[in-house]
């Protein structure tokens, strides 16, 4: 294997004022914004598209979305997925402050918040499986579990990544701190913008 | 190139010219709790409009409006976008602008058949 170091990925690169790394992650973030906007696109055209939303089944009640949902599981999912971004940015600062101890604080609470939130996730889907509303159901089970599948594989990938950089990746921090540290600002800016989605997510899925 | 160095030593001098002073971080520490306080009361007052059950429209702006907000707290505070590089802003416009032409999509394309079965 070669030992020639990947350039520029703590030092800023003279073209963009900013190491490859974020720059990458950017990029990144830009490719999943299309990818969800993709799917807020097609709940738009789902819903407008609809005589009435959420739709209503044969010999079934019309109910508001927000009837149909858990609205308070759900508000309770948010308030641990905001407070999982603070813990990750302040995990970011431990490292800035060279606090290590700290730093691994914060990214176990964020590991941590992120299990809370699948779990109430997990809560939420099977009551709806235990009713028999699978996305095949109609048209607003269909782009629910859509679009709260994604999100849910956006936070199992975040889980896997953060948990990396708390255990195996920390080595990294005793060579090459400024590296490591650019590492956790990388894996925090995808976190924020897991959160980001769901914050548009909560309105339009649970509550309008 | 930048080279990882190789002792303890060198690394804690790293730590030291990665830019942001104890107390510069202090600071930016206050904010990210400001930051979170707001996104938990902009949480509740979604919550709190939502049970208000207001016409659609109405209700579909108002809601739109307090996800824009907390998304811009937590873009430009927590994902420091707040003081970014060029190359990112450009990036994000150009993200922008065909994020709003695929959301505009339904509406250029279905615009006069609204209600009508898909």
């Amino acid at each position: 294997m070669s030992d020639v170091a990947i350039p520029y990925m703590v030092k800023p690169h003279p073209v963009t004022g900013i190491p490859n790394g974020k720059f990458a992650i950017w990029l990144f973030l830009a490719s999943e914004v299309m990818l969800f906007g993709a799917l807020f696109s097609s709940y738009v055209l789902l819903r407008t598209g609809a005589p009435q939303w959420p739709p209503v089944e044969p010999g079934e009640a019309y109910q508001l979305s927000s009837e149909i949902l858990n609205v308070p599981l759900a508000t309770v999912n948010t308030l641990v997925l905001i407070t999982s971004s603070i813990t990750m940015v302040m995990a970011w600062a431990s490292l800035k402050m060279k606090s290590l101890p700290r730093f691994k604080l914060y990214m176990g609470a964020t590991i941590a918040l992120s299990f809370v939130f699948l779990v109430i996730k997990y809560f939420e889907y099977s009551h709806k499986f235990e009713l028999g509303h699978y996305p095949s159901h109609n048209n607003f089970y269909a782009i629910y579990f859509t679009l709260t599948g994604l999100h849910g594989v956006h936070i199992i990938g975040g889980i896997l990544v953060n948990a990396y950089l708390l255990t195996f990746g920390t080595k990294l921090w005793f060579t090459n701190p400024e590296h490591f540290t650019n590492r956790i600002e990388n894996a925090g800016l995808y976190w924020h913008f897991v959160d980001l989605v769901w914050i548009f997510l909560f309105p339009a899925l649970y509550l309008l | 190139m930048d080279t990882a160095p190789a002792t303890s030593e060198h690394a804690a001098g790293h730590a030291e010219d990665a830019g942001h002073s104890d107390e510069e971080m202090k600071k930016h520490v206050r904010q990210y709790i400001a930051v979170f306080v707001a996104l938990g009361c902009l949480t509740a007052v979604t919550v709190g409009v939502a049970y208000l059950k207001l016409n659609r429209p109405v209700a579909i702006t108002v809601a739109l409006i307090i996800a824009s907000i907390k998304a811009g707290l937590v873009a430009s505070i927590f994902m420091h976008l707040i003081s970014e590089k060029k190359v990112i802003y450009a990036v994000l416009c150009l993200t922008a602008f065909f994020f709003l032409l695929v959301m505009l999509l339904p509406s250029l394309t279905i615009g006069e058949s609204v209600g009508v079965p898909v």
